[in-house]
């Protein structure tokens, strides 16, 4: 029996992890192991005047500190973004200059200041807490708008105004010339709140140096080993790109945040070399809240203007987005190109035109968590057609169905092409699976309970599988999206599947497994899926964006192809059979018609004994490939939430949640159906729990569990879902992904119950009881309001 | 955290001994708030005297309408010992609602009072059921106890060894949970007693538990919930944080106070 | 340095550990049982809970040196051999696992709440699974397979008698 695409595979995986034996970063201890620990900035702008490290020196156990000079004196680069971005004035964008150590200028609470290395973690905290920093506390700025106000303070010199770009995406002219014809006009101003990732498993780095082989290893909770690799070699200069391993080992979760190449790993790994120890560094969630980057952070005023049968002729947005400090990785595109590209949404909007403005301030590091840019793009958008249904009296489902898009492909206003869809038979599924029709006897029976019970939508698009390289290079991205991936079959028939894509979380040890098993009828126990280690697997561009499927898949079919196709090719030489003959099922190849076959094992054995190939055959079973994908991949869906209201305390509970979603070709739907479960929790912690909070002066007000509210098992409810197929006609499994959908999809859907609910649009994320508390109380005394 | 020497004595002497040989040691009970404060650098005691190896500090006795509970017995042993649940139903469901499940099977009802957490549980239910806290050295009666957040009465080196509660006519406690950190941003406890009705706030106030003579004057004439309705909550009087504002939490302490005499077994 | 001696999966274990030192560190770097995890500073996420003396508790709020003389089972401990423990397999069967970061302490949260309800003959309903998991953080499943996965355990284990599952 075979575990194939579609069926419900159990985890391979998780035996180790059920069983406490996981290797995570921090779980690795080497030979001759020290520890770091980092000395931060107190406070959100300083001035640096000097660190004076003697005390920390002179404490047991302390082997050294490194402050910014040292590395800089040692050569090692200042941290990059990796996708140039031109304002709508032409002019490239504007960042700060970020420093792995920061000499003169903290510019946030927790920027890294020196490395601290002792022979325990407890010596090197200790120690690190004794560094004094002599040190001028300087005016902060820490919202996004205010960044841009007048006399606001300046995070860097060379940043005029906190201004990073101006970007401009759609035809201006156009969409005001329709907006000013329209006969309705629905105006939103918009908060996406900020947020911090929360991967369970905390940062952790153990760097190792081999003087004997001028060698160096980096253990750490990445998501892509080989760009750690690429950025840490070719442009922080820690140490050539064939001398250093990069080993992601089990991850504990990720969402964005475990992309990012950090201070302290470059850091760690310097100060291996420095003190011929092994260094290690494991965050505490405290410093996880402080310096993990975090996501969202946008003021947006949207407008969007309909005709007289409610079919929209104009879009306008105008967004501005925090970046805070320094531009991380990804994080000048993560408010552009994935973010503007999605302003159509499911709609066939004929005029769209928005800006972004993207600032710093004097916090952590903005960029791509779970959904990156397409959440806050779905927030806007779901939203505006919810409170326009609400205006123009129409059922919100029909005026979104008045505006779909059935026609594909469809050329957006907004640069992308969407490929294939069926948005009616997802809200059809949707809808039907929410029991819609059912909704108003549940409305009065929570009224009868003393309970405000609404219900709202939410339809989303993405563009998942973040690839086609040469797209993404003309709009600026600094590397190629492709994926790799190799197939190797070992003579007695199992096999192993390199591949530069990395699971933290997805499953990929099976639903990788289960394209061989697929393929070849080889049980899923006898593949090994290899990924993460920088010496294994040749190269590769991880793991984020929804990408595994769509592109990494990809480039393990296209390897695929090229064994079978060998296979093939010994097979029929074996049986003395035409190669179009022979068709391999449940491990066998067999010729048709006929009872003559071969076991797979059978196959892969002859490649390797040679003893009897065709002529000018290589033995050997072995095939690596690369799959750049033409397009994008679009995941879409309709999310339906139901929450009830207690009017009295604010406190919102969701009922019931129901998501329809098109992921095109489903491997394993036990591993789709928990990404959507653990997307749409986001997605509901997002709209009702999660906020990072700064004080005026930039301090961290929301830097524990204690105040960061995640969502908990009691705050979320079982899911409804169900799946509509329309397949990506650019890969081919036609997939599209399915790791962001519900993060993307979910918020704007809580938002447009609870307001249902209540009644007044007056509520931002997160819709905390006393948010909505404050709401309806301002909803019944409508001056207060102003 | 900072380095420091644990001490388990076996004898409430040794107990008081160690605590008084240094200058900064602290008390451990359960640890579940100590620990954490520890962790994060934010406490350094010299030494911590575990108590929970003394005997006396043990366990629950029922008496008629006397409840004695240890100092040294966890949250989960007061939620789950029967004769609470018969005798006052409100402090075991008040119990069982306390962190969650690992944390109280550790915390413990002597560390929750003598810290005094401004958030805490226990210090409303004491207070409200106007208990008295036995130490080592006298008896506190609770309205003489809590002194604001994070102070008591307690004397240096004095050590709590149990809480005597006397079984109400009825009450309830209702607590609006903190989303976050699930402390009460709101707890109240009510209590319909033979000397009137009693009203103990946590959560809410700037500067700890405290009682809501209003409520009480109102509930003593008649125990029903439309009683609270015409009660005044000065917001002045209640702290503010990004949970809750001060007029929130003023709003709050009403309607768990009606809930909670609504709801009072 | 005080000299410690618990009994941890059934091994009586032995070691000179400063006072401060957390069962969690005792657990994962003394004795190298790294399967319980630490994933928070406040005592929250669960990560690290395990078995003292039968009951659930977070590791990384109890010090080792006050637990001499306990009984300490982890995630390592709960297989007989290659035998997986209902709640294990449970989680496998329902995908109740993404990251596995939080699964061990996850699963030692629901063989706690699944033996003291069994204890009390209350029934374990999916409210009440939710309500026990609330010192539990997960990020990645929505906690809509873990209940799941409890659920099936506890139908499991309660065929089961009480003492085989330490």
């Amino acid at each position: 029996m075979t575990d194939g695409i579609g069926a419900r595979a159990r985890r391979k995986e998780d035996r180790r992890f059920i069983t406490g034996k996981g290797k995570y970063t921090d779980d690795i201890r080497v030979e001759n192991q020290a520890y770091a620990a980092f000395v931060r900035c107190p406070v959100a702008h300083a001035r640096i005047n000097g660190v004076d490290a003697s005390a920390a020196l002179a404490m047991e156990g302390v082997i050294a500190v490194y402050t910014g000079p040292d590395l800089k004196a040692d050569g090692i680069g200042d941290i990059i973004t990796g996708w140039a971005i031109t304002s709508k004035d032409g002019s490239p964008m504007k960042t700060g200059v970020w420093s792995p150590l920061v000499t003169e200028y903290g510019r946030y609470v927790g920027d890294a200041i020196a490395i601290v290395v002792a022979e325990t973690q407890s010596q090197a905290r200790a120690a690190a807490e004794t560094v004094e920093l002599d040190f001028e506390e300087l005016p902060a700025v820490v919202l996004a708008d205010r960044a841009l106000e007048e006399g606001a303070a300046q995070v860097h010199d060379n940043v005029p105004g906190n201004l990073i770009y101006t970007w401009e995406l759609g035809d201006e002219a156009k969409t005001d010339a329709a907006m000013a014809n329209a006969s309705h006009v629905t105006e939103l101003d918009i908060v996406n709140n900020r947020l911090s990732p929360n991967a369970m498993e905390p940062r952790s780095a153990v760097a190792v140096y081999d003087e004997a082989e001028d060698h160096y290893t980096l253990y750490t909770t990445s998501q892509n080993p080989h760009v750690a690799r690429l950025v840490l070699s070719a442009f922080y200069n820690v140490a050539p790109e064939h001398k250093l391993r990069v080993i992601a080992p089990d991850v504990g979760g990720g969402f964005g945040s475990k992309i990012y190449i950090y201070p302290e790993e470059i850091a760690c790994l310097w100060a291996s070399m420095k003190t011929g120890r092994s260094v290690k560094w494991t965050s505490e969630r405290g410093e996880a809240f402080l310096t993990d980057a975090h996501g969202r952070d946008h003021v947006t005023k949207a407008k969007m203007g309909f005709d007289n049968e409610g079919r929209i002729v104009a879009f306008h947005v105008d967004t501005i987005a925090n970046l805070g400090a320094y531009a991380s990785l990804f994080a000048t595109v993560t408010p552009t190109y994935l973010y503007g590209t999605l302003w159509s949404g499911q709609y066939d909007i004929p005029a769209i035109y928005g800006t972004v403005r993207a600032v710093h301030t004097n916090t952590v590091p903005v960029d791509a968590y779970r959904g990156a840019g397409r959440p806050e793009a779905t927030y806007m958008i779901e939203r505006v057609m919810e409170v326009a249904a609400r205006e123009m009296r129409m059922d919100p489902a029909e005026l979104r169905r008045r505006n779909f898009i059935r026609e594909f492909p469809y050329q957006t206003q907004v640069i992308l092409q969407y490929d294939a869809g069926d948005f009616d038979a997802i809200l059809d599924k949707a809808q039907a699976a929410a029991d819609v029709a059912g909704f108003p006897a549940r409305r009065a029976e929570a009224e009868a309970r003393g309970r405000l019970r609404g219900l709202g939508y939410s339809t989303f698009i993405e563009a998942c599988g973040l690839a086609p390289s040469a797209a993404v290079g003309s709009l600026g991205a600094g590397v190629g999206l492709w994926e790799s991936a190799e197939v190797r079959v070992n003579p007695v028939g199992t096999v192993e599947i390199l591949t530069g894509a990395h699971s933290h979380g997805q499953g990929h040890e099976t639903t990788f497994a289960q394209l061989v098993s697929d393929r070849f009828g080889v049980p899923i126990d006898n593949v090994q899926v290899v990924h993460g280690d920088t010496d294994k697997v040749q190269f590769g561009m991880g793991t984020y964006g929804s990408r595994s499927g769509p592109v990494g898949m990809s480039a393990v079919m296209k390897a695929l192809d090229k064994v079978e196709a060998k296979a093939r090719k010994i097979a029929a030489h074996t049986l003395e059979a035409a190669e179009d003959d022979l068709v391999i099922e449940n491990g066998e190849v067999k010729v048709a018609g006929t009872d003559r076959k071969m076991g797979w094992h059978e196959v892969a054995l002859a490649a390797y004994t040679a003893h009897n190939l065709p002529e000018g055959l290589e033995p050997g079973l072995k095939e690596g490939a690369f799959f750049d994908p033409v397009n994008f991949s679009f995941p879409s869906g309709a999310l339906i939430c139901e929450v009830e209201v207690d009017p009295e305390t604010g406190v919102t509970e969701v009922v019931q949640f129901t998501a329809a979603d098109d992921f095109g070709t489903i491997i394993n739907p036990m591993i789709v159906e928990g990404q959507v479960h653990g997307g749409v929790t986001q997605g509901i912690g997002q709209a009702m729990l999660e906020r990072v909070v700064y004080d005026e002066d930039g301090q961290l007000v929301t830097g524990s569990y204690m105040d960061y509210c995640m969502p908990r098992a009691d705050d979320v409810p079982s899911y409804v879902l169900d799946h509509h197929s329309t397949p990506s006609p650019n890969n081919p499994l036609g997939l599209k992904g399915c790791g962001e959908a519900g993060a993307i999809g979910a918020p704007p859907a809580v938002i447009n119950a609870i307001t249902d609910a209540i009644g007044t649009e007056t509520l931002q994320m997160p819709a905390t009881p006393q948010a909505v508390w404050q709401a309806l109380a301002w909803a019944r005394t409508p001056v207060a309001a102003e | 955290m900072y380095p420091t020497t644990y001490h388990k004595p076996a004898s409430l002497s040794d107990a008081a001994a160690a605590l008084s040989a240094s200058d900064e040691a602290m008390v451990l009970a359960g640890g579940q708030t100590l620990l954490p404060t520890m962790k994060q650098r934010l406490a350094s005691p010299s030494a911590l005297v575990d108590i929970r190896a003394i005997p006396e500090l043990r366990g629950i006795t029922v008496s008629g309408a006397t409840v004695t509970i240890g100092a040294a017995t966890t949250h989960a042993e007061v939620a789950g010992h029967h004769g609470v649940q018969q005798t006052i139903p409100a402090l075991a469901c008040l119990a069982a609602g306390i962190g969650d499940p690992a944390v109280r099977h550790m915390g413990t009802i002597g560390g929750s009072v003598a810290n005094n957490d401004p958030a805490a549980d226990y210090p409303a239910a004491v207070l409200g059921l106007g208990a008295t806290v036995v130490t080592n050295t006298r008896e506190i009666a609770a309205d003489d106890f809590f002194e604001g957040m994070f102070a008591t009465a307690l004397d240096e080196g004095e050590i709590i060894t149990a809480i005597r509660f006397e079984a109400p006519k009825r009450a309830a406690y209702m607590k609006f949970r903190n989303p976050a950190s699930r402390y009460a941003i709101v707890g109240v406890f009510v209590a319909e007693t033979d000397a009137g009705a009693r009203v103990a706030v946590t959560g809410a106030g700037a500067d700890g538990v405290f009682r809501h003579s209003g409520m009480e004057a109102a509930l003593s004439a008649s125990f029903a919930p439309e009683a609270i309705d015409g009660c005044e909550v000065g917001e002045g009087d209640m702290a503010s944080d990004i949970h809750a504002s001060a007029a929130y939490r003023a709003h709050l302490v009403t309607v768990m106070a009606r809930r909670a005499v609504a709801g009072a077994v | 340095m005080t000299k410690v001696t618990m009994t941890v999966n059934g091994r009586p274990q032995t070691r000179d550990v400063p006072d401060t030192t957390l069962l969690s560190d005792f657990l994962r770097e003394e004795l190298r049982l790294t399967g319980t995890h630490v994933g928070c500073d406040t005592s929250q996420c669960g990560a690290c809970v395990v078995h003292v003396d039968g009951r659930a508790v977070k590791a990384c709020t109890a010090l080792a040196v006050a637990l001499d003389g306990a009984e300490v089972t982890t995630i390592e401990g709960i297989a007989q051999g290659k035998e997986l423990h209902p709640m294990q397999t449970a989680f496998n069967d329902h995908h109740g696992l993404q990251c596995g970061f939080c699964t061990p302490g996850m699963i030692m949260t629901g063989i706690d709440m699944v033996e003291r309800y069994k204890a009390s003959g209350l029934p374990l309903t999916e409210e009440a699974i939710r309500h026990e998991l609330e010192g539990n953080i997960c990020r990645c499943t929505g906690y809509h397979n873990i209940v799941r996965a409890i659920e099936d355990a506890a139908q499991k284990m309660q065929a089961a008698p009480a003492a085989a599952a330490e």
